[in-house]
Parts: structure tokens; sequence; C-alpha cells
């Protein structure tokens, strides 16, 4: 490409590992659906399996699909590559598990996705892992709770649902400190909000089936690699990642980082990681993501104006007890945001509704255009009780330490006419105040 | 595998294999602030397929201790005292962009020792621009990402260096990033575009190169565009000049056709 700049987000959303098809002219992605692929010999075959040539073998480990997501979302957020998984929660487990096993230690934040707290600290522990969870705010407290076998730090780039945004350059800057790399979940975020690479973490992942994706099709997850974290410095000075830097019999004694001096994550991610956990994503639900990052800056930007619409709503209403948006001033993270996220921090927030239970169940019955359901970032707008569904196995406390409460309702807003959005909201709080009657 | 050189530990990549000295040796050389990894993929195939491969950092490069060579003449006399070190008498030995000129010098100065030149990415003069250069001394960060736009030509490469899903945009640039950071003492991005700017032996040392040539350009090479190679093609004797549908990082934008160039230009004899 001619120029000195690197292609803008758009041409990239839209051509960012995708060319028209050698064998067809097709311009649009194909979907392709096969096991398997062909080797030209037994030379390629074995080469193949080597690492000695790139290519697809099997679509467990890679599919010409699923790389155009790889290479497109890498683009996206700065990264070198990429690896796509059946889910959010399985690019999560696939970053835990390539860079650790028993006996090793997590640093990580309490304003998580309750199935994400679920999976470090009930189901990781069970395999030997431990967590440590820091309110994303407490700085001493990420550097207090540091170990010897500390191996990450992770954290969401806003929180799920209270929206707390992290200070990824402070917290990253800790975690290099003590010699290991911050993983971020930017799912409520997208990279057209926010690029955690640039401000200093090591590793990326989506639930692709949120904002990337965008239209409540599909389960897919997506790890991405900044190539910036040095395992091999790190397996020198302190002894960590040697499933990195050392040699791998699961591989032919390959050691990853002497193969690719910024890539030895990815390598052994899918070379292991795919390969034996086997949490591939389909290639058609690969191309239902393409076609929704094809328009994630257009609706990136409606979800924001809905957003700043129905905030206005609630701040200004009597049965609102609280409206939790780093858009207002009284939220935590109001400053961070600012410096962060001046494109908007996310269309999934919070609100506490003044009064009873009874009152809250009234307004989300009432609701007409919001979907009463589990997921967010669809295009369609949704609605939820985080304490009785989504977070329900947290205790109260671990609830408080996320900032829910049991009045806690939690908004995702999508791309509808904003006045039939308010109208909506209008109509259910009128329900509510009545049912307190 | 790590080689003292010149008292300083000299890391080598080779392909996953260990040493056989019954098999030909290999040599890959890098170009500025990169490393051994830029050659993943071709080292590992050759390793595999009946050579000896050896991929040095160059000194003070990435894992490479020394200091850097502030020219294509001392860079090649590296190269020259790596293989004495070795115990390496005779190699093939390919080259990159400023690896091309290190590879160049090197047959040129010792051409007994030399079975076989590949020239991939080669320019000569390799000048560089007064703008690159300054900013490579002051902005390095800023002249990686301009350098980087120049030597990649596609949006949607091929299965590469990381396997399917790599975004060579970002790793080549992830690549210079790290190898800048790896010697904090000196600015390798500037000692390495001097190295190419600075250097007028390259007709000289391909009038004593004695070892049939390959060159492999790329079509969309905006860092040393083909035509920049016809005043050594003009002055081999025996070549071959082979056009890639690529950029600048061939190896990477091009994998298995830069690999195939080689393997089947050794095959050759």
């Amino acid at each position: 490409m001619p120029g000195y700049s690197d292609p803008g987000f758009d041409t990239l959303a839209l051509h960012a590992g995708a060319a028209p098809d050698p064998a067809t002219g097709a311009r649009a992605v194909p979907i392709h659906l096969t096991t398997s692929f062909v080797f030209e010999s037994s030379d390629h075959a074995a080469a193949l399996f080597n690492l000695e040539r790139a290519g697809h073998v099997y679509s467990r480990l890679s599919n010409p699909t699923n790389a155009v997501l790889e290479q497109r979302v890498s683009a996206l957020e700065g990264g070198i590559g990429a690896i796509t998984t059946a889910s959010g929660q399985a690019a999560l487990h696939l970053c835990i598990a390539t860079l650790m096993g028993a006996g090793s230690h997590i640093v990580a934040s309490t304003a998580l996705y309750g199935g994400s707290q679920n999976l470090l600290n009930y189901t990781m522990r069970r395999f030997g892992i431990e967590t440590t969870f820091v309110k994303p705010g407490d700085i001493d407290g990420w550097r207090a709770a540091v170990r010897p076998n500390t191996k990450l730090f992770f954290g969401e780039t806003v929180g799920n649902p209270g929206l707390e945004v992290l200070d990824i350059a402070t917290v990253s800057a800790i975690a290099h400190e003590a010699g290991v790399p911050l993983l971020m979940d930017s799912t409520l975020t997208t990279p057209w909000l926010l690029k955690p690479f640039e401000h200093g973490a090591d590793l990326v992942y989506h639930s692709a089936t949120k904002f990337l994706s965008g239209h409540g099709t599909v389960i897919a997850g997506i790890v991405v690699d900044g190539g910036s974290f040095d395992w091999a410095r790190a397996f020198e000075s302190n002894g960590k990642f040697g499933e990195l830097a050392a040699p791998y019999d699961g591989f032919h004694n390959m050691v990853f980082t002497d193969e690719s001096t910024v890539g030895a994550f990815l390598l052994r991610a899918r070379r292991e990681g795919l390969r034996d956990f086997g949490a591939a994503l389909s290639p058609h639900s690969a191309w239902l993501v393409l076609q929704g990052i094809e328009t994630l800056s257009l609706r990136m930007a409606r979800h924001m104006g809905n957003t700043q619409r129905v905030v206005e709503l609630l701040t200004s209403h009597a049965l609102v007890a609280r409206v939790g948006h780093p858009l207002l001033e009284s939220h935590p993270s109001y400053a961070l945001a600012q410096k962060l996220l001046p494109r908007g921090a996310g269309s999934v927030f919070s609100f506490d509704i003044k009064g009873s239970r009874a009152q809250g169940k009234a307004f989300v019955d009432a609701l007409q255009i919001f979907s009463h359901l589990a997921n967010v970032g669809d295009c369609r707008s949704l609605v939820i009780h985080p304490a009785s569904t989504t977070h329900f196995r947290m205790s109260d406390e671990a609830l408080a330490a996320g900032g829910i409460t049991q009045g806690t309702i939690r908004l995702s807003i999508g791309l509808e006419d904003p006045d039939d959005l308010i109208d909506d909201l209008k109509r259910a709080l009128k329900a509510a105040q009545k049912a307190g009657v | 595998m790590d080689i003292t050189v010149n008292g300083h530990k000299t890391f080598c990549y080779t392909g996953g294999k260990t040493q056989d000295r019954s098999k030909p040796t290999l040599v890959f050389i890098h170009g500025a602030l990169n490393d051994h990894s830029t050659w993943s993929l071709q080292t590992r195939y050759m390793a595999h397929h009946g050579w000896n491969v050896l991929a040095p950092d160059l000194p003070g490069h990435g894992k490479s201790a020394g200091d850097p060579p502030g020219t294509v003449q001392a860079a090649a006399e590296f190269v020259l005292a790596l293989m004495d070190a070795a115990g390496l008498a005779r190699v093939a030995i390919v080259g990159h962009s400023l690896g091309s000129l290190i590879a160049l010098e090197v047959a040129g100065r010792a051409p007994e020792r030399i079975s076989h030149l590949v020239l991939a990415g080669t320019a000569f003069p390799m000048k560089v621009s007064a703008v690159l250069l300054e900013t490579s001394l002051k902005e390095p960060l800023k002249a990686i990402d301009m350098v980087n736009v120049f030597s990649h030509s596609m949006l949607a490469p091929p299965p590469s260096v990381l396997g399917p899903g790599t975004w060579l945009y970002g790793s080549s640039r992830a690549l210079m990033r790290r190898v800048l950071a790896s010697n904090a003492g000196v600015n390798l991005f500037h000692i390495g575009f001097k190295a190419c700017d600075d250097y007028t032996h390259g007709a000289s040392a391909m009038q004593q190169v004695v070892a049939p040539t390959l060159f492999i350009l790329g079509k969309r090479d905006q860092m040393t565009p083909a035509k920049a190679a016809q005043p050594l093609i003009d002055l081999a004797g025996n070549n071959k000049v082979l056009l890639l549908d690529a950029g600048h990082q061939m190896m990477l934008e091009a994998p298995d056709g830069v690999l195939f160039a080689i393997r089947d230009f050794l095959a050759a004899g």
C-alpha cells in the first residue's frame, strides 16, 4: 500500500485478510465449510505438520475463512495475529491454558463478566490455578497481589456491567514490573472505541458474539497477540513461561521463542490449545462475525449516540437512583474514560431503580422494544437483571465488589430509533412506579 | 544454538535440527532491525531437507551479544568469523535487504567459501533517503512505521510465519520494535540504514563472486524496487532472476515462492 500511514480503520474492517478468491473471483469472503485440506504431495503434508510451511491441514487448527477473521481483527487491534475460538470463554481459557499450569496464579479485576469470574474463581482453581481479585481502580492492590507464581494480569477494558474503566497503562506497567503480561477482555469496547495494545496490554480477547458480530446471531471468540511481551526474557529472568521459551516435548522439542521472536504465544496456542482442547470456531460462524465487522464503525457510532440519549433520560428520571455510565461525572471512571475512550465508554451499562424488587420486575416486564435476554452487544436493545441471571452464582460480597446490587438493571443499547427507545423506557418506568403504589 | 564469535555469544537458529557435518550448510542473513525469525519458514524447511541451517542474529541484535556492525564490510567479516567458529569451510548464503549486501560482500571477499549466493530484496546502491535516515536516528519508532508501510504490499497475505491468521503489518512492526529494544545502548535502526547507505563496494564485490547467484525480487517492492537490482544483475556472471508478486518482506508475503526459489536453485547445483 502506498503512503506513509497504515490503512485506516474502515478500510481494514472491509479488506484486511480478504482478497478476491483466486479460484472463483468471489469478492465476498467464501465460507470454507470443509474439515480438511488436500495435500499437494507427501512432502507438503509433512512440511505442514512440522511447521516448515504455512497452510491449512484440518479445520480444528485453522481454516481459510477463520484466517480472514483472524487477520482482520489483528489489523483492527494492531496485533501480530490471532486465533479464533468457539466462544469468548474459550478464548479466555486458551490464553490461560497456553501460559500456565497447576501451581500458577492470576491477578484479575473484580469487575468481570460473570462467566469469566466463574472460570477463574471456581473452575480453574479445580485445576490448580489460583486467582486473586483486585478492584480495577485499586492500583496498590494490583501490585500487592503479585506472588512468585503469578503468570498473568487480567481485566476488562470496561467492567461488566459497572463500566469501571481499567487504567491499562498503569496496570500493564505493574504487570511488566512483575515480569508477566496483561490480558484484556475488550469485548464491550471493540477496537473502534479502544485499542488496548496502544496502552500497554499484551494480549486481547473478544467475545465476538457481541459487538464484533453485532447481530445476536453467533457465538464466537478471538484472541489477539500484540507481540509486545518478551517471553524469552521473562524466562531468563524469572523462569516463567517455559511453555513458550523451553523445549516442548509435545511438538518435537520446539522452542517457540526461537521459532518466532514475537509470536511464540500464538504458535503454542494453536499447536497445543486448539489441537488438544479443540474449541474451534465454525467457518460459518467466522463468516457471520466478518459480516458484522464490515459495519463495525457505523454501528458503534450509533450505539454511542443512542446510549447518550438513554443516559440523559435515566439521569433525569425520579425513579432512577443511580446511572452507572462514565459519561457522567458521578461515575468513578469519568476522568479515565475521557482520556481512554473519547468516542464513548460503551453501550452496556447498569442503573438502579428506586423501590422494591417487584418494581424492578415490573420495569423489565413492561418493556416492549428492549428484549429480556442474556446477551449484550446485539443490534437490538436488551435488558437483564444481573443479580438473578448472569451473576447469580456470585455472593453478595462479590456482587458488591463488582458494583451490582439486587436492584441493578443492565441495559445493552441497540441501534433502533432513539425516540422509540426513550418511549419504551418511559413507559416501563411508569409501570414500575405504578407497581410501587 | 549459541556459537562464540569474536568472544561474543552469537545466537543461530538451526531450523529445529542439530548440526550434521555430513550435510552442506546454508546461512541466512537478516536485514536491518530484523533477526533470524524473519526467515523462520524457509530455514525450518531447508533444515529438514538435507541442509545444515545457520540463521544468526547479527551482533548486538536480538539474542546475540557484541557490537552491531556499522558497515557492510564489518558485518561480512563477522559472517566469515562465524563460519570459522562453526568449522565451516564452504556454505551457501542467503541474504535479505541489508543482509543481501552482507552476503554479497562475503561472497566477494571469500569467493572460494561460497557455493551459492542468494540475494533477496536487494539493490545497489542501496541508498536510504535523507528523511528516513534522519527519522531513524531521531524518531526510530516513527521510522519503523514508515518502513513497515513501505515493506508490505498486501492486505490479505497468505498464511505466514505464525501460520494462518498472521497479520504481517503487525508482526513486522513488533519484530522491529523488539529488535530495537534488544540493544538499548545503540540505535540499531540507524546503524543498519547507514550501513546500507554507505556501502559503495557492491559492484566490486559482485565482480569477485564466482558462485551462481539467484536474485529474488518483489514486483511490489517499494524499499528496493526490482529495477534497483539491475546493476548487480548486469555484473553477475552465472545468475538467475526471479520476480515474485510480493513487496520487500517477500519471505513473509510469499513464503513458499521464496522457499521454492532457494530450494530449486540449490538443487540445480
